[in-house]
């Protein structure tokens, strides 16, 4: 049922590995400043965040996705496992196409989200940031697929801004212009091209075998450079991903495969994903539970926060009336673009519920060394912040 | 640890003795004598610690000659008894590797992708399975080590504090929600076999985890109950770091010393050198205990360190107890099933199977490669002999410490599983069998290690007789009973005696035969501890042990 590849060497790699990039992106990381991605050698950042934001926001940029987790699941019940897997219905997605998505277990927590990408009826792929491929195997215990990890033989190049098209046609992707938003597209060499991308703008996402990684990000730079396509770290990623809304597993909330304690895991009506849930497809992992607990309500609620002031609510805790608890922000930011003071709060029922407002979120201020404490009024707004037509339209803009 | 001298009297009185100086005795003793008891401590050795000792039987080389890592040490007792000042210094160590038969390894990496990795080249699925399987360990490490430190409750009893406690641990219980709540009692009673296969496919993966669930045990790998020990050897910690273990800087000999000057400083006094004879009572109450050379001390709390077979059924005079408590002692199962060997070494040994200079050296070594092996290892217990394939730990510590031996030159402990308290058709172990028993385990190492019988200076031989003779652990078992639930909380380690009191007023048990158990964890001689001060209408000592007394 699954491949198993066993590496033969003795013993195995410490510390973290190169990704199939690693060659371009070191000489342009001039402070050298690396994170562990999956056990990889990721950027944290380049020259600097700001520059590296607004390249995103502005021209085109490029995101080493390397360290994604592939899993490739093939096979006449290919269809049947997605479905058995994820909330949403995979029956309902045309071939080629790729669909966000969420997973549950038993107890309809939420384990992780991904991007599905359905090549045919038969043939699949799951990308997503936690290991799964134990999970796959016990999903498809008894159905005829092949499930082959691909995490460490797909090399990923996640490309966005507003002139990552121009960047795609310069650098002859033709037919790149007919895509609209969830389409994907194969080229020449192997390149595969999703418009999809974690930054809410116009934005692709190539995927190429770890043999011609190294071609392609020349082949990129070369046709991009009259486009300011720069390559960017994690911190840039991580303010555009905030302003487009999407929800990161581990900080805003838990996967219930990873919590200790039990009470911490959420099902998708919690986190705003009740969209995503299919109860007329047949039975897939959590159904029951889900059943349940659409009726019984959401004992959280994760919301869009707007706050007053320019500072950042960190860490916040989230007041009602500036006394009672009400939750705690999972994620920050002032947002350069929006020019507003957004965050993601994780509140407990009845807070962003029923009752919504009179919420205020606590924030520390380091004043040259004294700590100074206020309170600041929040809004629950759409948390879908930045939402430009330039994400979406076909054909995109050419810049 | 000799160094170590208290006032020695031929007579005396005191508020308290403890008898042991084993790392529990000391901790008791400690906080006895901190809170304003003329306390005295008696051990039958010549030096304190107990089964936590460094000693050096060859010159230049210092051996943690029985317990040998530590990781249980509750902390709160550290801070309590400010053990740091005192000298004591744990050490996390990395690595660990099992050893294949076909020259390949298995290494357990403490940094978590390199871990990964090594697990994903035996099986890609159990690398992500291990996320699964330590987040179930850690569920249930979060369950168990609140009531550490806790006195259990006596589940009949009507007295407030017992309710209060029975209503701590069903709310804890409740707490888990129903999923766990299942889980929690199939973990507790399956066997560490049966839990491992659930999550893993990989033999050597297996096999590598499984020791846990075994050692110091009279188990297999598939008998029920073993799977809770594993869960003892994974819920202590070092600095916060749940799981860990460590060196202590001198061997283990480090935490007895830290722990003796606690107590000494507080006021307390240690006569080493002769054991208890028997304890005096009085109308069912201790009233002291006479000595093997003859002196008296006298007392009203007596405070027994020693395992609750060797207490009650050695040094109590019968008539003294009623036959069912007689009964349930005799029935405590405390099986003597493993030895271990100290041995000084000349250069470090060479290991061709791992990765040049690899880390994985510093940590815990095996070669048992199947649970079916360890399984074998068990049948040859059950019928007297030891192991013909024996499981072992194997650390050699002088890498990290330098304070064991001289520089270049090693330290290694193997603790060795299975050895049968008794040998089949009655062989002593005080023979040819020791050496027999030894050599049956350095040729297993020498299997994997090239040359590395050429390497021994010198050797320490220690059967489960041997143990029990040095040590005082009857049958040699190095936890002072199973650690199997029929043995835990409040039936430890008899129903009805679960709160270290016992059926002789006075008396109380602050050894590892009474919760939570086994292992340098020095919770029971805390719990015991305070159990006592409650009885005496006196506050307990110390932030850190702040639980109820029952």
């Amino acid at each position: 049922m699954s491949v198993i590849k066993k590496p033969a060497m003795k013993g195995v790699q410490r510390g973290l590995s190169p990704t199939p990039f690693h060659d371009f992106l070191a000489p342009m990381n001039l402070e050298q400043s690396w994170m562990d991605w999956a056990g990889f050698l990721s950027p944290r950042h380049f020259e600097s965040i700001e520059s590296e934001y607004f390249a995103i926001r502005n021209q085109a940029t490029v995101f080493d996705v390397s360290p994604m987790r592939k899993y490739r699941i093939a096979g006449p019940d290919a269809l049947t496992v997605m479905n058995r897997l994820v909330t949403r219905n995979v029956a309902k997605m045309r071939d080629n196409r790729v669909a966000y998505s969420i997973w549950c277990d038993e107890d309809g927590n939420v384990i992780d989200d991904g991007t599905v990408f359905r090549f045919t009826a038969t043939d699949f792929r799951l990308c997503c940031q936690e290991p799964q491929f134990s999970w796959l195997n016990d999903v498809a215990w008894g159905f005829d697929v092949e499930i082959v990890d691909e995490s460490l033989d797909v090399a990923g190049l996640s490309l966005q801004g507003p002139t990552s098209y121009a960047v795609l046609k310069a650098a002859g992707f033709n037919g790149v212009e007919t895509m609209k938003p969830f389409d994907i597209r194969h080229f020449d060499d192997g390149v595969t091209v999703s418009r999809t991308g974690f930054t809410g703008d116009l934005g692709y996402e190539l995927w190429v075998p770890n043999d011609k990684a190294a071609a392609l990000w020349q082949h990129l730079f070369a046709a991009g450079r009259i486009h300011g396509l720069k390559p960017v770290g994690y911190e840039a990623v991580e303010m555009t991903r905030i302003e487009a809304g999407l929800l990161l597993p581990g900080k805003d909330f838990q996967s219930s495969h990873h919590a200790l304690r039990s009470t911490r895991g959420r099902t998708p009506f919690e986190l705003g994903f009740g969209w995503m849930v299919d109860f007329g497809k047949g039975h897939f992992n959590g159904r029951r539970a889900l059943l349940k607990a659409k009726e019984t309500g959401p004992r959280y609620m994760v919301v869009g926060l707007d706050i007053d002031g320019n500072k950042p609510a960190y860490d916040a805790l989230v007041y009602h009336r500036g006394k009672v608890e009400a939750g705690h922000v999972t994620s920050a930011l002032w947002s350069p673009t929006c020019k507003r003071n957004l965050a993601f709060a994780m509140l407990k029922a009845p807070y962003g519920i029923g009752v919504t407002d009179d919420l205020f979120v606590e924030i520390y201020r380091d004043k040259e060394g004294k700590w100074e404490k206020g309170l600041a009024r929040a809004r629950i707004v759409n948390r879908r912040f930045f939402d430009y037509p330039r994400r979406a339209a076909t054909p995109p803009a050419l810049y | 640890m000799t160094e170590v001298s208290g006032k020695n009297g031929k007579a005396g009185r005191y508020d308290a003795i403890v008898v042991g100086a084993g790392h529990n005795g000391l901790t008791a003793g400690a906080y006895l004598a901190k809170a304003g008891l003329k306390t005295l401590i008696v051990e039958k050795n010549d030096y304190i610690g107990g089964a936590a000792v460094s000693r050096e039987l060859h010159e230049g080389w210092t051996y943690s000659n029985c317990s040998y890592v530590c990781s249980l040490l509750r902390p709160e007792v550290a801070r309590d008894l400010e053990l740091g000042r005192h000298g004591l210094q744990v050490i996390p160590y990395e690595g660990g590797a099992t050893f294949l038969n076909n020259g390949d390894h298995f290494g357990s990496y403490a940094e978590h992708n390199a871990f990964r990795r090594e697990i994903q080249r035996h099986s890609p699925i159990d690398a992500d399975a291990y996320d699964r399987y330590s987040r179930y360990i850690m569920r249930q490490c979060r369950f168990i080590r609140p009531l550490l430190l806790r006195t259990p409750p006596d589940p009949v009893s009507m007295r407030p504090k017992d309710l209060q406690e029975m209503m701590f641990l069903l709310k804890r219980f409740h707490d888990l929600g129903a999923r766990e709540m299942a889980d929690m009692l199939r973990f507790w009673t399956m066997s560490v076999g049966e839990f491992l296969d659930e999550f893993f496919e990989s033999e050597v993966l297996k096999a590598h985890f499984a020791g846990s669930g075994i050692i110091g045990t009279g188990l297999g790998v598939y008998s029920p109950g073993t799977a809770y020990v594993l869960l003892h050897h994974y819920m202590g910690d070092v600095d916060g770091s749940i799981g860990a273990w460590g060196f202590t800087r001198g061997g283990m000999g480090g935490v007895s010393k830290a722990l003796s000057l606690a107590f000494m400083e507080a006021g307390g006094e240690i006569v080493t050198g002769s054991g208890i004879n028997h304890f005096l009572t009085e109308n069912g109450q201790v009233s002291g205990v006479v000595l093997d050379n003859g002196d008296v001390y006298e007392a009203s709390t007596v405070v027994s360190n020693m395992d609750v077979r060797r207490t009650f059924l050695e040094h109590v005079e019968e008539g003294e107890l009623d036959g069912d408590f007689i009964k349930a002692v005799k029935r405590f199962k405390i099986r003597g099933s493993s030895g271990k060997l100290n041995i000084a070494l000349d250069s470090l040994p060479d290991f061709p199977a791992l990765p040049p200079n690899s880390i994985l050296m510093q940590g815990d070594m095996h070669a048992s490669e199947s649970l079916d092996e360890l399984e074998r290892a068990y049948d040859d217990w059950k019928v007297g002999k030891w192991s013909e394939e024996p499981y072992f730990d194997m650390l050699i510590p002088s890498q990290i410490d330098p304070t064991l031996t001289h520089p270049g030159k090693h330290m290694m402990t193997v603790f060795v599983q299975y050895a049968p308290y008794e040998l089949a058709g009655g062989e002593s172990w005080n023979g040819p069998a020791r050496q027999a028993f030894a050599d049956t385990v350095i040729n297993k190492i020498a299997r994997h290690s090239p040359g590395f019988r050429d390497k021994i200076v010198h050797m320490e031989v220690r059967t489960p007789w041997d143990i029990e003779n040095e040590v005082g652990l009857t049958e040699g078992n190095i936890f002072q009973g199973e650690l199997t639930f029929d043995q835990l909380l409040f039936n430890r380690p008899v129903p009805g005696y679960a709160q270290y009191r016992s059926p002789i007023k006075g008396l109380y048990l602050c050894g590892s035969s009474a919760h939570p158990g086994g292992g340098v964890m020095a919770a029971p001689g805390a719990n015991a501890a305070r159990e006592v001060l409650s009885d005496m209408g006196r506050a307990a000592v110390g932030n850190g042990v702040m639980g109820r007394a029952a």
